[in-house]
């Protein structure tokens, strides 16, 4: 029985030890960051905080020493990750490379590709960004167009990625390509390339979001010539390669902490003496969010073991984006404060940032439908 | 322990706890024969010293047994007995064999072995042997007494919605089969707040059994020439129900564990916050999947579904505990809150 994936597990010890200096570190480090930015959660950009932490040793915790990780493994990751996510720092730089592209580099790469990549991405110096998305293929990734041709000893890329959070300040992409036929083969043609994103023939433009923020862009190709070892993996897996690094996208705390932020600033702004409903909404939020974070740590104890839980990560998303998704309209209705994008207080200004960002969480990563319709097939349904 | 535990008590509620006899228990019959099965095998007992007899298990190995209990809708106190017996180790009392369960609402003095007052909301009150309870002991501050159901002076019986026993028991001026004053760390709320516990393990193995029934009636039932769990529609909502399903399972797990040997208020809070709104909204799925056929007696969903409407608002409802939660973390305030919820997270700890 699928439920069966859930099951309790603490933070090891030594982990949970980590937890005092993480939060030390960033009282003292973010001392005068503003709620307003807090707020960004992990779309905040700041590359000297990131290297800060590479040398702290708190990035590339789950990779190899001989790569420049620190192999204290998932659980000290998931520390270190949650005390960033729970102060709102500013970690987008660092933040898709530690989480995924790292652990895809290390699990699938050559130890050349390895010994390339990984020592930047844990020094916090080497940024990377998901070009999966394109403008006919979002839900449907199996349909993209992309394509990446053999070309003597290299191979030719062309076509158009989209919404690609951080291409603007990425250093590299990890790409879905069509290496294969579509009709023939839909989803083994498929593969991932690593791509340097300042080689010739690539445009990233930014688009701005409804608030005004540029995170995501559109990237074009144009006849882009990749090095042989730009194949991540093996060629036509490129499928099962991205399902495995769903598991770690769809299953950390990132997926229940974005509102984090609103939660802090409005248990402030009700006060120490909440009414019946304020009281019984703040402590249903704190239960909902006391029970996320547990099966998030279940999920982090399957990939500890090397488990694949595609299915139990699909959970924790959907029912963390309603939770994050849920916080500003709570604040709402606990208290009569409108959202001010400018002025107001910092409550005001942090509900105005959430109200825009809430749509998105459910979004990115995966839709609410196809998430759902995962779990569905993990029923027997499908 | 608790692979032992749960491999011999999932047989034997496999055998025992069937819809006949859940039913049956329905129509007022004590159901001795599962009970008997029950005792001998040690379960209720699980929980008391070894030297007692018991098997010295903590909270994280019982989880099984009361999740269990919430599976086969066993119709009779087994997690109840858990906590009985627990809170009388605890309290270096004998534990009690027979048929045992527990008041956390009770109005009792006591005074040079007598009790006297009222005992409310008593699990199968009126067929158990034995109930134990928190009175007052003048002077000394609250005592744990051991009550002989046959010494109550009055009884007034009342059934919850899944027409389980919740009786009123009379005593006045009744002799103690046992007694003695609470330790210390223990609060006069311990009852309460086990009964929260055993409750949200229930409705986690209800809800499991549940999800399974629901799942595959949607892949057996046929409309408009194909199963209904062919619908995207259907789909979508069994997935919510697996959702909460799991977070239910873990959450009331998680209590369990960081209860292991001391009742943690602060993980029960949740657990059962957590599994009354499960609660709410799988039987609400569970039944829209099933239609008409899940609407009838005869069919097996109902012994469900009403129990997870009993259970959820036994020892405080959702919003009883939200708000207790809530009054904490506003106590707290924004910068408090984060430390709050995350501070029992090693393995293992408990408060
Ligand atoms: C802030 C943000 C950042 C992002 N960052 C990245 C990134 O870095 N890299 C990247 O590759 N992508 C990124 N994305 C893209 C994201 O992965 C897609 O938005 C997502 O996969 C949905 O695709 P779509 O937007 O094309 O919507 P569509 O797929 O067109 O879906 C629209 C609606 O139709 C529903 N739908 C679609 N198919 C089905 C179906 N079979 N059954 C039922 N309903 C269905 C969807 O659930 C949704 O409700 C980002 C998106 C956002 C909003």
């Amino acid at each position: 029985m699928a439920i069966n994936e859930f099951t309790y597990s603490g933070i090891p010890a030594e982990a949970e030890a980590l937890r005092a200096e993480v939060r030390e570190f960033l009282a003292h480090t973010l001392a005068d960051y503003p709620p307003a930015l807090r707020a960004q959660s992990w779309m905040g950009f700041d590359a000297s905080f990131s290297k800060a932490l590479g040398a702290k040793g708190w990035l590339g915790m789950a990779l190899p020493r001989e790569y420049g990780g620190t192999q204290a493994g998932f659980f000290a990751r998931y520390v270190v990750s949650e005390e960033l996510l729970a102060a709102g720092a500013p970690v987008s730089a660092h933040w898709i490379a530690d989480r995924q592209s790292g652990p895809l580099i290390n699990k699938f790469g050559t130890h050349a590709q390895r010994d390339r990549y990984l020592p930047a991405i844990c020094r916090g110096e080497s940024y990377f960004c998901i070009g999966m998305s394109e403008p006919g293929s979002g839900s449907d990734l199996a349909s993209i167009r992309s394509t990446a041709v053999r070309d003597g000893e290299g191979w030719r890329v062309n076509g158009q990625k989209v919404w690609t959070t951080n291409a603007h300040h990425s250093h590299y992409m990890i790409a879905l390509l069509r290496t294969g036929d579509k009709q023939t083969a839909r989803h083994e043609g498929m593969s991932q390339f690593i791509v340097d994103l300042r080689l010739p023939g690539i445009t990233v433009r930014p688009i701005r979001d409804l608030a005004g923020g540029e995170h995501f862009n559109e990237v074009f190709f144009d006849d882009v010539y990749l090095a042989d070892d730009a194949l991540i993996g093996s060629e036509g897996k490129g499928w099962e390669q991205v399902t495995a690094e769903l598991a770690f996208e769809r299953s950390g705390p990132e997926r229940f902490l974005s509102s984090m932020a609103l939660i802090k600033t409005m248990i402030d702004a009700i006060g120490t003496q909440p009414d019946a409903l304020q009281a019984a909404e703040v402590g249903r939020l704190a239960a909902r969010l006391a029970t996320l974070r547990n099966m998030s740590l279940a999920v982090t104890a399957q990939l500890a073991s090397g488990g694949q839980p595609a299915w139990a990560a699909s959970c924790v998303k959907d029912l963390g984006n309603a939770f994050e998704q849920d916080i500003p309209e709570l604040a709402q209705r606990l208290l009569d404060i409108e959202p001010r994008q400018h002025g107001g207080s910092d409550h005001a200004q942090v509900l105005a940032y959430l109200t825009q960002m809430a749509p998105s969480f459910s979004l990115r990563g995966g839709t609410r439908e196809i998430l759902r319709g995962i779990i569905a097939r993990g029923l027997g349904l499908r | 322990m608790r692979e032992l535990f749960e491999s011999t008590i999932e047989r034997l509620l496999a055998d025992g706890s069937g819809s006949e006899t859940v039913l049956a228990s329905e129509g007022g019959v004590w159901s001795a024969t599962l009970w008997d099965a029950i005792e001998d095998s040690g379960f209720t007992l699980a929980a008391a010293p070894e030297s007692l007899g018991g098997a010295d298990a903590g909270w994280a190995d019982l989880y099984v047994i009361a999740r269990a209990a919430g599976r086969y809708a066993v119709p009779l106190p087994l997690s109840e007995a858990l906590l009985a017996n627990w809170l009388l180790g605890s309290c270096g009392l004998e534990p009690q064999s027979g048929s045992l369960s527990f008041a956390a609402n009770a109005q009792l003095t006591l005074s040079a072995g007598r009790v006297s007052g009222v005992l409310r909301d008593v699990p199968w009150g009126r067929h158990v042997q034995t109930v134990i309870a928190i009175a007052d002991n003048d002077g000394v501050g609250p005592s744990l007494v051991v009550l002989a159901r046959s010494q109550a002076q009055g009884i007034e019986q009342s059934l919850n919605v899944a027409g389980e026993p919740r009786d009123t028991l009379f005593f006045n001026n009744a002799v103690v089969v046992d007694s003695a004053p609470l330790p210390n760390g223990l609060s006069s709320e311990v009852l309460h707040l086990g009964g929260a516990l055993i409750r949200s393990a229930q409705i986690a193995g209800a809800l499991t059994r549940l999800l399974e029934m629901t799942s595959e009636y949607a892949g057996q039932r046929n409309q408009f020439g194909k199963p209904i769990g062919a619908f995207q529609a259907i789909q979508q909502q069994l997935a919510v129900f697996a959702e909460q399903t799991a977070a239910a399972n873990i959450a009331a797990q998680a209590a369990f564990v960081q209860s292991d040997r001391a009742l943690n208020w602060f993980a029960i809070a949740v657990a059962k916050v957590s599994a009354a709104e499960a609660a709410t909204q799988c039987a609400n799925i569970a039944h829209a999947v099933h239609g008409a056929i899940g609407f009838t007696q005869e069919y097996a969903l109902q012994l469900y579904t009403r129990r997870l409407w009993a259970w959820r608002g036994e020892f405080g409802t959702a919003t009883r505990w939200s708000q207790q939660i809530g009054a904490q973390v506003c106590a707290v305030g924004g910068d408090g809150f984060w430390p709050l919820l995350t501070q029992d997270s090693v393995s293992g700890a408990s408060a």
